[in-house]
């Protein structure tokens, strides 16, 4: 089954505009539970009380302030919010160019894909040429009153969007010290190295599955049918030793294994 | 989960002293193990509005049943899955956590890859490891290892109530865990209904490579992404502060003590092996 699109709008190169629509790339799996009170399990609502004397306030009452020193709000209105919110666009404007290892992995939020509105020879190419290019467009745009920034990609020939996060919302390993303690040996390091080679392989994500989702989602339909599924007791940790001898061992192991298969 | 919240204990008063990681366990590569706290790598950066009473009190949210109208305590609360319109199945904490075997208590890299081979699609969440007990050399060996071939491991693990695919990178001397999605939770092209790739005329691919040469850079830094809509609120605040009318004070220093926690102190903290 096709998937909605939930924003159409123009990609902005230059002086070409490829229309495009946006879909998300992600399909939530997890497993959703609800709050439920014990006496009667139906689910619980939510609302706003006075700390002191557990009044309710109805959201009509209800303000809202930001607190620039403890106890002291300044009240922020619906007004001045709308006020607040970007000019409304359906472009998709590209600041630039950049190499995609300038970007790391903690920047990316959402990922979407955008898909052709029209014009495919222009989307397909677009995405060619970013393929050869090696490049990833810094992407800006308003969507549902909110301004994203997002890098624009192409993956196995398609383009994708992936929403960045805020400057203040990233914190930078280069911002923080190396941790303390003795260094490794050029030995220890080149075994560990030699280690890591025997593991290495191709990043395939079928690989990988979630078990702990799937044993859930069983437990809950055994349940559901009346059952009491017996489970085993948490089992405690393992002891550590030298980091000498547990190198030599590791490597030993590995390679009977690649031998064996 | 959301039901953590509902159980989860009112955050006591004695500062940050002594915060917890949000995760602890063990990283193991071959035989070698490295017992790590994970902490994370992000932090909200939005300005929080808060909910005010008319007369500016903070206020706070609480759950209550509609059948008794009346709130309700942690304790009262469970967990439930619907399994038919309006009938659940409850699962306690301790049913979750049994469910989780032992193995997946530690981070097992069992996999290591080129480091630029995974598709961002799949990245979710930054976290950092920290050492922890002892395995400072541990740790640094696996930063070295990792650092000088350019590899990322991969491992899966189970963290509170939800199995993580994650991918570890070396980066700046600290192990940092990217949370990614499962295979299952990532869309197809077809699956979303894309048309089939098509060949286009080289014409059109150069004209476009054209376009982005120019305008490439070769330096960049994602730091310089700033929040505007939260800097606007700011500037508003600050201009709607000069007026008294707007600001309402609440005589409680109590309520918000020790709940700003700073994550960047933290982790300083946590690196330079002063763990309490």
């Amino acid at each position: 089954m096709a998937a909605r699109a939930i924003w159409k709008g123009k990609l902005k190169l230059g002086t070409s505009k490829i229309p495009v629509k946006l879909y998300s790339a992600v399909s939530d799996r997890s497993v959703r539970f609800h709050i439920l009170d014990d006496k009667h399990l139906m689910r619980v609502k939510q609302h706003m009380v006075h700390p002191d004397n557990g009044d309710e306030v109805s959201n009509q009452e209800i303000q809202k302030g930001f607190e620039v020193e403890p106890g002291k709000f300044v009240i922020v209105t619906d007004e001045d919010l709308k006020s607040l919110e970007p000019k409304p666009s359906r472009e998709i404007e590209i600041s630039e160019f950049v190499p995609p290892e300038k970007i790391s992995q903690q920047w990316y939020e959402r990922p979407y894909y955008l898909g052709p509105d029209g014009d495919e020879n222009a989307y397909f190419a677009l995405a060619e040429a970013l393929e050869k290019r090696k490049r990833e467009g810094i992407a800006h745009w308003v969507m549902r009153n909110k301004s994203y920034v997002g890098a624009l990609r192409a993956q196995d020939g398609y383009l994708v969007l992936l929403t960045l996060r805020n400057a203040n919302e990233v914190i930078s390993a280069g911002d923080l010290p190396k941790p303390a303690g003795r260094e490794p040996s050029k030995k220890e390091i080149d075994m560990a190295k030699h280690l890591v080679s025997l593991l290495e392989g191709e990043f395939n994500s079928a690989d990988f599955k979630d078990e702990y989702r799937e044993r859930v989602m069983e437990f809950i339909a055994r349940k559901a049918k009346g059952g009491a599924p017996r489970l085993a007791a948490v089992k405690s940790k393992r002891k550590t030793t030298s980091l000498d001898s547990v190198l030599t061992k590791s490597i030993e192991a590995l390679r009977k294994r690649k031998r064996a298969a | 989960m959301p039901p953590k919240k509902a159980t989860r204990k009112k955050e006591s008063t004695d500062g940050d002293s002594r915060v917890r990681p949000f995760w602890s366990g063990t990283l193991t590569f071959g035989l070698v193990s490295v017992p790590v706290n994970l902490f994370p790598a992000n932090q909200a950066g939005r300005a929080p509005l808060r909910m005010l009473s008319p007369e500016g009190e903070p206020l706070a949210r609480k759950y209550y049943s509609e059948k008794t109208e009346r709130d309700l305590e942690a304790d009262e609360m469970v967990r439930g899955y619907e399994v038919d319109k309006g009938k659940y199945v409850v699962v306690t904490d301790e049913e979750l956590e049994r469910l989780a075997p032992e193995k997946t208590r530690d981070i097992d890299l069992t996999r290591f890859v080129k480091e630029d081979s995974i598709p961002p699609l799949y990245f979710e969440r930054g976290y950092f490891l920290t050492p922890a007990a002892n395995s400072e050399k541990a740790y640094k060996l696996l930063v070295a290892a990792m650092e000088e071939t350019a590899q990322a491991g991969i491992a899966t693990f189970v963290m509170r109530g939800k199995e993580n695919l994650v991918a570890i990178f070396a980066d700046h001397g600290i192990l940092r865990a990217e949370t990614m999605r499962f295979a299952d939770e990532i869309r197809s092209p077809a699956q979303v209904g894309l048309p089939e790739k098509r060949k286009v005329p080289p014409a059109t691919v150069r004209r476009f490579e054209t376009l982005i040469s120019k305008k490439s850079k070769r330096d960049y830094s994602p730091s310089k992404l700033n929040d505007e809509q939260t800097e606007a609120l700011l500037k508003l605040v600050k201009k709607k502060q000069a007026k008294a009318s707007n600001v309402v004070r609440v005589e409680s220093e109590e309520r918000d003590k020790g709940n700003v926690i700073n994550l960047v102190q933290i982790l300083k903290r946590s690196l330079s092996g002063k763990t309490k």
